[in-house]
């Protein structure tokens, strides 16, 4: 019972070690940029990181599973090219019809990774690898090696993304109603928590009798249409469809997990984190462009900020430990 | 015993999968494998054999670009009118490691010529020098590799003309008064720097005085970083009356954060890029005109250009002319900063009046 | 004889020995050569078949120590960004006027350094997975590089550098010397020598291995080290072949390598396969492109391609290790 009081304290006071850096860099940012803080650059930057956190919740459950999914670019980029083609060609198409169509396809992508993973037993790196492959490459097919301009698709489709929900933009609006959902879904429903038993101990959780296999399906199907999803809003916000759309952004999903707290080792994730994860790498892609560095110097500062900031959460996270383990002593 | 016959039938489908992608391209490309074949081709070099078809490669930057399928499909078109036979190869990734590969195996089939759109300045000399010793043609357009590594090139339009017309331009829309800013596309990309140079060079006269270009930033022609920093230039400059892209998907991006915070001839936007990404914006005046050549004909012009030179029309020469098949007029080969090219002309500017003709086009 | 250094109690037998993975391998490089051979009149030949290995060894070194990395549950992806640090600082101290000599010694620090902060890092902070330490690395490093080089590329190396890239001895290409010289001393520290043995031994079970005195740290910071290593090994390959270099290259190698590396039967879940698979790996990749490319197939086809092998030869493996239980 002690036990997971401190354990409780101790992932709640990580995500506010986190949040803690989240401020200190936007501070540091607005102190060089005053431009930074208004509402305005805070919309832009909610819109934008709306994206990333959408698919970075459905990335929690697959590493909560100890698993990985490197094909959520490629997916995203066939499930927005799909649909770009479709409303180019139906241009009256309902736009919600159009993002059912996304996330249809994205969930297709999605079965055929978790058959690979559930069913035959390879392992995610690899069989999401291979897939990331064949998903690119049909893009391209598909396609045909052209792009899908913004003149050829219907306003209706395009304003998916400029228009707003109950005053909220509507890709920020969906970014909550996914993180709504997500945060009841692994709270309070038994599957879950069974996501959670599968990752922290796979062999008891099969004893204890959870169907692994259901269990990496779905999650791994959840992913994917959350990609499909992705991509729909993808091409709307952008106007444009490419093949190589995404290309190289599920490492920028796995970061924002792992800065959120997320293990690669499994059991471990909280969505709150991951929002926060998410939120980080959303100052840092709208921030340091405000702020007057040489733009050769990005790259490098960026990736000394998120070393600092994991390093930063692991040595609080250590010095907690120590300090229970301490008063225990005492 | 299931699990035996599955792993059976798995391997059968693997070597299945490896046996059709061969049997499939074999009828495919019968007539010029068997032909070659036949003659014991491995000690010939590239190049003779009258009767023999002629074969032209063109190494694109990266497959999936629409500017790029546009040059080959240019470039098909000439080889074809002159019977040859066209290859057109791009790696998937824009790099210099994978162009060195796709010409390795171009060198290995004994092919014409090679005509690059290079990813990369200096990083494809080898390579190419290798290529040129085996009696290959190299050739270089769109994207230039130095001057020791091709025999010439195809310039699509004059890099001078091209900063000077960018600043003229954004000049005339801003009244010649204010702040503008440059969102190029990567900073490694060869092309892109030195149009900005020349910008900067034009901007050095009297009448640019109170024009001041702000920043050069690079969206390194991805969607989401180039919307980022269009929206940090319009966050940090707030006067900022105009955005110069010399990159399609840059200007794209850019008009489209523009559209969207419905900033409509306040801040205006101009460049280099394509009429179907650009319809929209130059339609909704976003983007009161912008330029660009056509890249059919700088694939058209290459193909001819490669075909001249083996057939010996050509030699690489300065002062030589040629003839490209209905492009009108003859094409001279002249001296450049390095190395000698053949010029197609003027880039051409897309305004609300022909974006419409165009938009289908390329 | 490599095949049958695995130490295995029972006698030897032909039936186990066609069982093994690598067979399937040494199958699928014969099925290549012979489809190469059959889809294009200007593969089979010798200088085609050497000249291939110089488009696709140089990120094979990297292959190696990944091979290890692996057995032990970990993974490395910031070698790409190692690469092109190495090569970037190489060529950048040769222009600033150190000797040619020099730079290269340097470029190999370079990359130890980068594979040793890698290992430390994850050895120090335990609860670090190497997925987090190495994708920040793998920012931090390129980041670097862009700092030093900006928008220039670097380069005018004396002439006999280029012989890393293009060189011969004979007419065999140097770097498939070197390569297979490098695989059988892998190979032979792999399977006969302690450290070896002991890496298996932390994949497996890494709480095991540390109670039974391996020393874990020791050996992670050693791997991770020569990952840097054989890294810089690459830059100096790649460099030589481009003749010069820029902060972006060598983008996504650590992707290639990982697929070359899962391709050899080496499965992260824990201390199974051989180093041998993954050698014969890289063979059954650089010929499958190769040989596709000299009929000039498009790339996202090639795409597709390597996918499916990637997944049907998994698939055939992890069915004969379920079946094997």
């Amino acid at each position: 019972m002690l036990q997971q009081l401190n354990l409780e304290k101790v992932s709640k006071f990580r995500e506010v070690g986190l949040l803690g850096f989240i401020i200190i860099l936007v501070l540091v940012i607005q102190l060089l940029n005053p431009a930074f803080l208004t509402i305005g650059n805070l919309r832009d930057l909610l819109t934008n990181t709306a994206i990333l956190s959408i698919l970075a919740l459905g990335m929690m459950l697959v590493l909560i599973t100890r698993g990985i999914d490197l094909s959520i670019g490629a997916t995203l980029a066939l499930s927005g090219m799909i649909t770009a083609l479709t409303v180019s060609s139906v241009p009256g198409l309902n736009p919600i019809l159009a993002i059912l169509l996304g996330i249809v396809v994205g969930c297709f992508c999605g079965v055929m990774l978790g058959l690979l993973v559930s069913k035959i037993g390879i392992l995610p790196i690899i069989a999401s690898l291979g897939l990331m492959n064949v998903f690119r490459g049909l893009t391209f097919w598909t396609s045909g090696g052209e792009w899908v301009s913004a003149y050829q698709m219907p306003d209706s489709f395009k304003n998916i993304a400029t228009s707003s929900i109950l005053g909220i933009n509507t890709l920020v609006f969906i970014a909550i109603l996914t993180f709504l959902f997500f945060y009841y879904f692994v709270n309070t429903t038994i599957t879950g928590r069974q996501i959670y038993a599968v990752g922290s101990n796979p062999d008891s959780a099969s004893v204890s009798g959870i169907n692994q296999t259901k269990i990496l399906m779905l999650v791994y199907t959840m992913m994917g249409g959350l990609s499909g999803l992705a991509g729909v809003l993808w091409v709307s916000k952008y106007a444009s469809a490419q093949g190589d759309t995404a290309s190289g952004y599920e490492l920028t999903v796995i970061a924002a997990c792992i800065l959120g707290g997320v293990s690669i080792a499994g059991g471990v994730g909280k969505v709150t984190g991951v929002l926060l994860g998410a939120l980080l790498l959303g100052v840092l892609s709208n921030g340091l462009p405000l702020i007057n560095v040489s733009p050769f110097w990005q790259m490098g500062i960026e990736g000394a900020i998120i070393m600092v900031a994991v390093l930063f959460n692991t040595n609080i996270r250590e010095f907690i430990e120590r300090n229970n383990r301490l008063r225990r002593e005492i | 015993m299931k699990k035996k016959w599955l792993v059976h039938l798995l391997a059968v489908l693997l070597f299945g999968l490896l046996v059709a992608c061969g049997g499939g391209e074999e009828s495919g490309g019968d007539n010029t494998g068997s032909e070659s074949s036949n003659e014991n081709g491995t000690e010939e070099t590239a190049g003779n054999g009258d009767g023999e078809q002629k074969r032209h490669a063109f190494v694109f930057k990266n497959t999936g670009n629409p500017y790029g399928e546009k040059i080959m499909e240019g470039f098909e078109t000439a080889i074809d009118e002159t019977g040859g036979e066209a290859i057109l190869r791009s790696p998937d990734q824009p790099t210099v490691e994978g162009q060195i590969q796709i010409i390795e195996e171009l060198i290995a089939q004994q092919v014409d010529s090679i005509s690059v759109s290079a990813n990369d300045y200096d990083g494809l000399q080898p390579v190419l020098t290798k290529a040129m010793n085996q009696g290959i043609k190299v050739l270089s357009a769109d994207s230039a590799v130095n001057g020791d590594s091709r025999t010439v090139h195809i310039n699509q339009a004059d890099p001078e003309a091209i900063g000077r017309t960018l600043v003229q331009a954004v000049a005339e829309m801003m009244e010649n008064e204010g702040q503008f800013a440059i969102l190029s596309a990567t900073s490694q990309a060869s092309n892109q720097n030195l149009w900005i140079e020349w910008m900067e060079t034009e901007l050095e006269s009297e009448e640019y005085a109170d024009i001041e270009l702000v920043e050069v930033a690079y969206g390194d022609d991805l969607r989401d970083k180039s919307v980022s920093e269009t929206e940090a230039l319009l966050q940090s400059y707030p006067d900022l009356k105009a955005i110069v892209a010399p990159t399609t998907v840059g200007i794209a991006a850019a008009s489209k954060v523009i559209t969207d915070k419905e900033l409509q001839g306040e801040v205006l936007v101009t460049g280099l890029g394509l009429p179907s990404e650009m319809a929209e914006y130059i339609s909704n005046g976003v983007s009161p005109w912008m330029y660009l050549w056509n890249p059919l004909d700088v694939g058209y012009l290459t193909g001819n250009a490669a075909n001249a030179l083996v057939e010996e029309e050509i030699t690489g020469e300065v002062g030589e002319t040629f003839e490209a098949g209905e492009l009108e007029g003859e094409f001279e080969v002249t001296e450049s900063d390095d190395g000698v090219e053949i010029l197609l002309g003027d880039p051409f500017k897309f305004d609300p009046d022909n974006i419409d003709k165009w938009k289908d086009i390329y | 004889m490599v095949t049958r250094t695995i130490e295995n109690s029972q006698p030897f037998s032909w039936k186990r020995l066609f069982l093994q993975w690598e067979w399937m391998l040494v199958l699928l490089i014969i099925a290549i050569f012979m489809m190469n051979s059959s889809i294009s009149p200007y593969f089979l030949n010798y200088t085609s078949v050497t000249d291939a290995t110089m488009t696709f060894l140089d990120k094979a070194f990297i292959v190696f120590p990944m091979v290890m990395i692996m057995l032990m549950r970990e993974i490395d992806i910031s070698v790409g960004s190692t690469v092109a640090l190495s090569s970037v600082v190489m060529a950048t101290a040769y222009n600033a006027g150190l000797p040619m000599i020099l730079a290269l010694v340097l470029c190999l620090v370079v990359g130890a350094l980068c594979g040793f902060l890698n290992g430390f890092l994850l050895v120090k902070y335990r609860e670090l997975s190497a997925v987090i330490v190495t994708l920040s690395t793998m920012i931090l490093y390129r980041g670097i590089a862009y700092m030093i080089l900006e928008d220039q590329s670097a380069g005018d190396f004396p002439t006999w550098f280029s012989f890393f890239g293009w060189g011969y001895i004979g007419t065999i290409p140097f770097i498939l010397i070197l390569f297979i010289a490098l695989a059988i001393l892998f190979v032979l520290i792999q399977q006969k020598t302690v450290f070896g043995r002991q890496i298996y031994a932390i994949g497996s079970n890494p709480t095991a291995a540390r109670f039974a005195g391996v020393k874990v740290d020791r050996i992670k910071l050693i791997v991770f080290t020569l990952a840097g290593v054989m890294a810089a090994i690459t830059a100096i390959f790649l460099t030589a072949r481009m003749g010069s270099t820029r902060p972006n290259v060598a983008n996504m190698y650590e992707l290639d390598v990982i697929a070359m590396v899962a391709l050899g039967g080496i499965s992260t879940a824990g201390g199974k396969g051989r180093m041998l698979g993954a050698i014969l790996a890289v063979f059954v990749i650089g010929y499958l492109q190769y040989g596709l490319g000299l009929i000039n197939i498009p790339a996202q086809a090639l795409l597709v391609i390597i996918g499916l092998l990637l997944i049907i030869s998994v698939t055939i493996t992890n069915l004969r290790v379920k079946k094997r239980k």
